[in-house]
C-alpha cells in the first residue's frame, strides 16, 4: 500500500505512461527494443552457432559474403569482400583445370578473396595507442586492471582498418586448442592443412599461456595474398564453401583483440572475446550484461552499405523497397532485455514496449483468426493495434526417426520396411499440425524443406507411400492399408504372427512435462489405430544423447535447422558415414543405403540444376522408400511487428538483418501514449476502501477503550 | 556466548562436508563431464574430441572421489570432488564451467535479490504484525472472524496467481507499473513496486494468520490479565506487553529467513526479469554448470547455518530467560 501510494504520488505529475519500462527520455529516440530468453553461450565468432548467439554477432561481424536481403531464392551477395568469389580448380598433377570439371577430377578449389579497401573496426580499446604509439592497454599489470569490470571501463579507445590477414588470422583460430570450434572437424576436411594444423597448435600452445600469437604459425591452406586478398584452399570440390563464407565463423579477427583479451586477468573479470565482440559490422556490442540487457549501437566506423533496390515481386507493393538505395542501418540503438517468461514478453509487446513478437500457444487465440479452409489472418483486436502478420516455412525439418540399427523397426529388409511405412501412414501429421502448432507448419514430403534447391512443388514432390494424389490434393492413405502393410509385415492387429504377442515398440523422449502429456498421449493414439502398443520412455536430455550415441533409442523425434540453402545441408542428415553410433554424426537413424550414399556423394559437391534436381529426386525415391524417418514437418513461422515497424521481411538465411529494419520512434510514442494511460479511478477506490476498513474499526477502538473495564472482556 | 558460537561454527564444518558431498553426488547422478561438455559446446558438429578437450581444460576428465590410477594422498585430492569444493571452504568460489568469477557474479545479483527481499520482507511484516493485532484486538468479533476467513482464502491462491494476477491487474489493465524488468538506483523502484506488493500481499494470509495465534496466545497469560487487572488501557497491554512477548517467536521466524534473503526469490525474479540469484542458481542448473551449483548450494548452506546461530543469539537478546552455553 504504502509502496502503491508512493509509486503513484512520484509518478502523478507526469504525463508519460506510469508503466513504461524504459526511461522516458528515450521514448522518441530511434531505438529498437527486444528481448532475450537465455544469455548467448558464445559470441566469439570461432564458436558462436546457435540462433541466440548468432542474432548478435551477425550485426557485428562482417564476413566475406551475406545473402540478398529481399531476392529469392536466397542469393549470395558481397559483404566485406568486392565479389562473390569464383574459385578455380586444381588436378591431382597440380594443373589448372575448367569450371566445369567434374568434381573425381579436382584435386583442389582454390577461392581467391578481395576484401574492399577503407574498412575500419569499431572504436576498441585493444586498438587504442598512446601518444608514442603504443599499445595504450598492452600489456596491462594487475594494478592497471584494479578498477576494471567491463570493457567500457576502459577510457580510450582507437581503431584500425581491416586487411585480409584478419580473416587468415581468423581461420587459423578454428583449430585453437582451447576454441572448440563446432566446425573444426568439417573444416579439416576441406581446408588444406587444417587437419595437421591442430597438431601445430597443439605443441604450440600450453595449458595457461595466454595470448598464441597465430601469425607466427602458417596454415597451409590459408594464406596471404596482399593486404586485401587471402586465398582458400581446399580439398577436393565444395561449392557450398560459399555458403560458409557468408556465416560468422569465417569472419575477421583482430590480432590486436585476441592479444588484448588474452592478458592475464582479463579473464577473470569476464572479459573476453566470447563476451565483447571487435567487429567492422554496423552495430557494436556496449552492454553486455545477460543478467538485465544487452545493448548494441550503431557503429562510427561502419563503412557504409545501402539498402537494395531489388527484390522479388510483390516486393514493391509490399512497400519493401521504399527505401532503396537509403544509407543503412537505419536504428541507432537496439536494447534487449531479459524476458524469460512468454506472458510478461506479449503483454509487453501489446502495450507497445517491444517493437516485434512470435506467437506462443498461450497467446494465439488472441492474436490470430484460423478459417475453416485453414488461412489465418489477425484477430480485430490485433487490427486495431494497426500489428501485422508475417509468415515463412522455416528452413528446417521436425522427424521422428527409426533406429535402423534396432532388430524390430531397423533394417532395409522388407519386414521393417513394410512396418515403417505402416506407421508412416497411421501417424497423422496433419492433424499433429493442426492441434499443437496451431496449424503453424506443414507435413514433410522428405528431407529438403521448401525454399530450399531440390525441394519439389506439387503432386511430383509428395511421398506417394503415405498420400494418395486427388484432384482436391494428397490425401493420407487409409489406415486399412496401413493395417494391411502391417500385416505383411508380420503383425497382423498388431500381434507378432510367430510368437501371438502384441507389438510393443519403444518411444524415447525427453518431453516429459505436464506440457508433454497431450503430445505423447497424442502419439500413443497414433500407433493404437494399428493395436501397437508404444511405451513411452521419458528419460532427460543426458541419458536421450547417450542413447543416441549408443544406438539403444528405437523410436524418437529430432530436429535440424539449415546451416545455408543447400540440399546437401540435409541429405547428410541421411549419409552412412554421417551415422551416429558409428561415426557420431548427425544422421541419428543410422540410415545406411549404398545407392543413396553413392547418390549424395555425387550430388553434393555438384552446382544446382537439373542434373542435381535428378539425383536428388532419385535419393529421396530411395528414402521414401526405406522410410528411416517419420517425415514430420516443417514449422512455419509467425512473427508480429507494430505499425512504427518497416522492412519485416522473413529471411530465413540472413542473420544480419537487422541494419535494414527501420522504425518510426514518433508513432510508437504515440501510439504508447494512447495504449497505456493510466487507469486512475481504482486508486480512489482503494483509499476509499482502506478508510471504509479503517473508520470503523477506529471507532469501535475508541468505543472499546470508553467501556468500563469490567466489560472489556465481553 | 562467544564460546557457544565457535562450537556452532565448528559443528557447521562437517554439515558443510556433508552437503558438498550431497551435492556432488545428485549433481553427478543426473550429469556426467560428458553431458555437461555437450550442453557448454552445442548439440550441433560436436565431436567427441572436442567434448575431451573441453573436460581435461576445466579438470572434468579426473575420477569422481578416487583416483585409482595415483598414489599416495593424490588419490584423494586428484579426483573432481578435491579440487573443485576445497576451495569453498575458503569462500573462492572460482570460475564457471564458461570461465566466468563466480563471486563477481554473486556480488552482482546479490544485489537485485536484495531490492526486492528486504522491502518485501519490511512491508510484509508491517502489514502482518497490524493486520494480526488488528484481529487480535477485536477477537471474536466480524472483524476477527471476516480477518481470518480473508486470510485462508489469501493462503489458498497459488503464488504464480498472484504473479499474474498483479502484472493483469496492475500493470496490463490499470497500467499503474510496469509488467516486468530492472533498472538500477532510483530507477529500479518503479520496477520493484509490483514484486514487493505481490510479494507482501502473497504472504499476508499465512504470515497475519500466524501472527494473530501469537498475539492470542500472548493475551490469555497471566500477566495480561495482570496488566488489565492493574488498569491499562487496551491498547498499551497491546502494545506494551502482548506484542513485545509475541515477537520472540516473531522474530525467530524472521531471523531464520534473513540470510537466505540473499538467495532471491525463484518465481519473482523470473517472471519479473529481475537478474537476481534466484534466476542465476536456476541458470546454472539447466546449465549444468557445476561450478555455479555448487557454489550456490554452499552458500545456502552457509547462511542457513547463520541463520540458526543468529536465531539462538536474538533469543538473548529478546528473551532475558535465556542464556546460550
Amino acid at each position: 500500500m504504502i509502496l502503491l501510494l508512493t509509486l503513484l504520488a512520484a509518478s502523478a505529475c507526469s504525463d508519460e505512461p506510469w508503466n513504461r519500462p524504459y526511461p522516458a527520455t528515450e521514448a522518441h529516440q530511434n531505438t529498437l527494443y527486444a528481448s532475450f530468453q537465455e544469455r548467448p553461450n558464445h559470441l566469439d565468432p570461432v564458436q558462436s552457432y546457435s540462433s541466440n548467439e548468432v542474432a548478435f554477432t551477425a550485426q557485428i561481424y562482417e564476413p566475406p559474403l551475406q545473402y540478398h536481403y529481399l531476392k529469392r531464392p536466397y542469393e549470395l551477395i558481397p559483404l566485406a569482400a568486392t565479389g562473390v568469389p569464383e574459385p578455380y580448380y586444381i588436378d591431382a598433377q597440380g594443373r589448372r583445370i575448367g569450371p566445369d570439371a567434374e568434381a573425381a577430377d579436382v584435386a583442389y578449389s582454390v577461392y581467391d578473396i578481395h576484401i574492399q579497401p577503407g574498412i575500419r573496426y569499431q572504436p576498441h580499446p585493444a586498438f587504442a595507442l598512446d601518444t608514442e604509439g603504443n599499445y595504450r592497454y598492452y600489456p596491462l599489470d594487475a594494478q592497471a586492471l584494479e578498477d576494471i569490470y567491463t570493457l567500457g571501463d576502459f577510457t580510450e579507445t582507437g581503431s584500425r582498418e581491416l586487411v585480409a590477414d584478419d580473416y587468415v588470422y581468423q581461420l587459423k583460430r578454428l583449430a585453437h586448442p582451447q576454441l572448440h570450434s563446432p566446425i573444426l572437424g568439417l573444416m579439416s576436411d576441406y581446408i588444406v592443412g587444417l587437419a595437421d594444423y591442430v597438431d601445430t597448435l597443439e605443441q604450440a600452445a600450453s595449458p595457461g599461456q595466454g595470448f598464441l600469437d597465430l601469425r607466427e604459425y602458417p596454415l597451409e591452406g590459408v594464406t596471404l595474398i596482399d593486404r586485401y586478398t587471402y586465398r582458400i584452399r581446399i580439398h577436393g570440390k565444395y561449392p557450398q564453401l560459399l555458403y560458409w563464407l557468408a556465416m560468422p565463423f569465417f569472419s575477421p579477427v583482430p590480432w590486436e583483440a585476441d592479444r588484448f583479451y588474452n592478458q592475464p586477468g582479463m579473464k577473470e573479470r569476464n572479459i573476453t572475446l566470447d563476451w565483447y565482440p571487435v567487429g567492422t559490422g554496423p552495430y557494436m556490442l556496449t552492454v553486455n550484461n545477460p543478467n538485465r540487457q544487452m545493448v548494441m549501437v550503431r557503429n562510427p566506423n561502419f563503412h557504409g552499405e545501402t539498402y537494395p533496390a531489388e527484390g522479388e515481386p510483390g516486393d514493391t507493393e509490399a512497400g519493401l523497397l521504399a527505401d532503396a538505395g537509403k544509407s543503412l542501418p537505419f536504428i541507432d540503438r537496439v536494447i534487449y532485455s531479459l524476458e524469460k517468461e512468454d506472458i510478461p514478453y506479449w503483454n509487453k509487446f501489446l502495450q507497445g514496449y517491444y517493437d516485434t513478437s512470435g506467437i506462443s500457444s498461450d497467446s494465439f487465440d488472441q492474436a490470430i483468426n484460423v478459417g475453416a479452409a485453414g488461412d489465418v489472418s489477425l484477430t480485430d483486436a490485433m487490427l486495431d493495434k494497426g500489428i501485422q502478420l508475417r509468415t515463412a516455412v522455416s528452413t528446417s525439418i521436425f522427424y521422428t526417426g527409426f533406429n535402423m540399427l534396432d532388430p524390430v523397426v531397423g533394417g532395409l529388409g522388407e519386414k521393417a520396411r513394410k512396418l515403417r511405412h505402416a506407421i508412416g501412414i497411421a501417424v497423422d501429421f496433419e492433424e499433429n499440425i493442426s492441434i499443437f502448432l496451431n496449424g503453424r507448419g506443414i507435413p514433410a514430403q522428405g528431407v529438403i524443406p521448401p525454399g530450399i534447391f531440390g525441394f519439389v512443388e506439387g503432386d511430383a514432390g509428395i511421398n506417394t507411400y503415405v498420400y494418395d494424389l486427388t484432384p482436391e490434393g494428397p490425401v493420407r492413405k487409409s489406415i486399412e492399408l496401413a493395417r494391411r502393410l502391417l500385416a505383411e509385415a508380420g503383425y497382423p492387429e498388431g500381434r507378432d504372427i510367430e510368437t501371438g504377442k502384441p507389438l510393443v515398440l519403444y518411444f524415447d523422449t525427453t518431453a516429459t512435462g505436464p506440457d508433454d502429456k497431450a503430445r505423447l498421449d497424442w502419439l500413443h493414439k497414433q500407433f493404437a489405430k494399428l493395436n501397437i502398443q508404444l511405451v513411452v520412455r521419458g528419460t532427460d536430455y543426458n541419458r536421450f544423447q547417450e542413447k543416441m550415441l549408443k544406438g539403444t533409442a528405437q523410436i524418437f523425434q529430432w530436429g535440424w535447422n539449415a546451416d545455408y540453402p543447400d540440399p546437401e545441408n540435409f541429405m547428410f542428415l541421411l549419409y552412412g558415414p554421417q551415422g551416429k553410433v558409428e561415426h557420431n554424426g548427425e544422421n541419428a537413424a543410422n540410415y545406411r543405403n549404398e545407392e543413396f550414399d553413392r547418390l549424395f556423394e555425387q550430388m553434393k559437391n555438384m552446382d544446382n540444376g537439373p542434373q542435381r534436381q535428378a539425383i536428388i529426386d532419385r535419393m529421396m525415391a530411395i528414402a521414401r522408400h526405406d522410410a528411416p524417418w517419420l517425415w514430420g514437418y516443417h514449422p512455419k513461422q509467425f512473427s508480429l511487428a507494430h505499425a512504427w515497424y518497416r522492412n519485416a521481411k522473413p529471411n530465413l538465411m540472413a542473420n544480419n538483418a537487422l541494419k535494414y529494419r527501420r522504425i518510426d520512434p514518433g508513432q510508437r510514442a504515440e501510439l504508447q501514449a494512447v495504449w497505456n494511460r493510466p487507469v486512475r479511478w481504482p486508486i480512489a477506490l482503494l483509499l476509499g476502501l482502506v478508510l471504509l476498513v479503517v473508520l470503523p474499526a477506529f471507532y469501535s477502538y475508541r468505543n472499546r477503550q470508553r467501556q468500563p473495564a469490567y466489560m472489556a472482556d465481553h | 556466548m562467544f564460546a557457544y558460537i565457535v562450537r556452532r561454527v565448528a559443528y557447521a564444518i562437517p554439515i558443510l562436508i556433508g552437503v558438498n558431498l550431497l551435492t556432488f553426488y545428485l549433481f553427478f547422478v543426473v550429469n556426467s563431464p560428458d553431458d555437461m561438455a555437450r550442453l557448454h559446446l552445442g548439440v550441433k558438429r560436436v565431436t567427441p574430441d572436442a567434448i575431451e578437450k573441453w573436460k581435461a581444460e576445466r579438470g572434468y576428465n579426473k575420477p569422481l572421489l578416487y583416483n585409482e590410477a595415483v598414489s599416495g594422498p593424490a588419490r584423494l585430492t586428484n579426483t573432481i570432488f578435491f579440487e573443485k569444493s576445497v576451495k569453498l571452504f575458503a569462500f573462492d568460489f572460482g570460475h564457471s564451467d564458461d570461465g566466468r568469477d563466480i563471486s563477481h557474479d554473486i556480488r552482482q545479483r546479490m544485489k537485485p535479490s536484495l531490492a526486492i527481499a528486504i522491502p518485501t520482507l519490511l512491508v510484509g511484516l508491517l502489514i502482518n504484525i497490524t493486520f494480526a493485532m488488528l484481529m487480535a484486538f477485536f477477537r471474536g468479533t466480524y472483524v476477527d472472524v471476516s480477518g481470518v476467513i480473508l486470510c485462508v482464502v489469501l493462503m489458498s491462491i497459488s503464488a504464480m496467481f498472484y504473479i499474474i494476477g498483479g502484472q493483469f491487474l496492475l500493470g496490463k489493465l490499470l497500467r499503474l507499473m510496469p509488467i516486468s524488468g530492472y533498472d538500477t538506483g532510483l530507477d529500479a523502484i518503479k520496477f520493484l513496486a509490483l514484486p514487493v506488493v505481490i510479494g507482501a500481499i502473497s504472504g499476508i494470509g499465512a504470515g497475519s494468520r500466524m501472527y494473530r495465534s501469537f498475539f492470542l496466545e500472548e493475551s490469555n497469560k497471566d500477566f495480561v490479565r495482570t496488566a488489565r487487572a492493574k488498569g491499562l488501557n487496551e491498547s498499551l497491554v497491546l502494545f506494551r506487553h502482548v506484542l513485545k512477548n509475541a515477537m520472540i517467536p516473531i522474530i525467530t521466524g524472521v531471523v531464520v529467513v534473513l540470510p537466505s534473503l540473499f538467495l532471491g526469490s525463484l518465481l519473482l525474479e523470473s517472471f519479473f526479469a529481475i537478474p537476481g540469484l534466484g534466476s542465476y542458481t536456476i541458470d546454472a542448473i539447466n546449465r549444468q554448470d557445476f561450478g555455479i551449483v555448487r557454489a550456490m548450494v554452499f552458500l545456502g548452506s552457509v547462511l542457513y547455518i547463520l541463520g540458526l546461530i543468529l536465531v539462538d543469539v536474538a533469543y538473548t537478546l529478546v528473551d532475558p530467560r535465556v542464556r546460550l552455553s
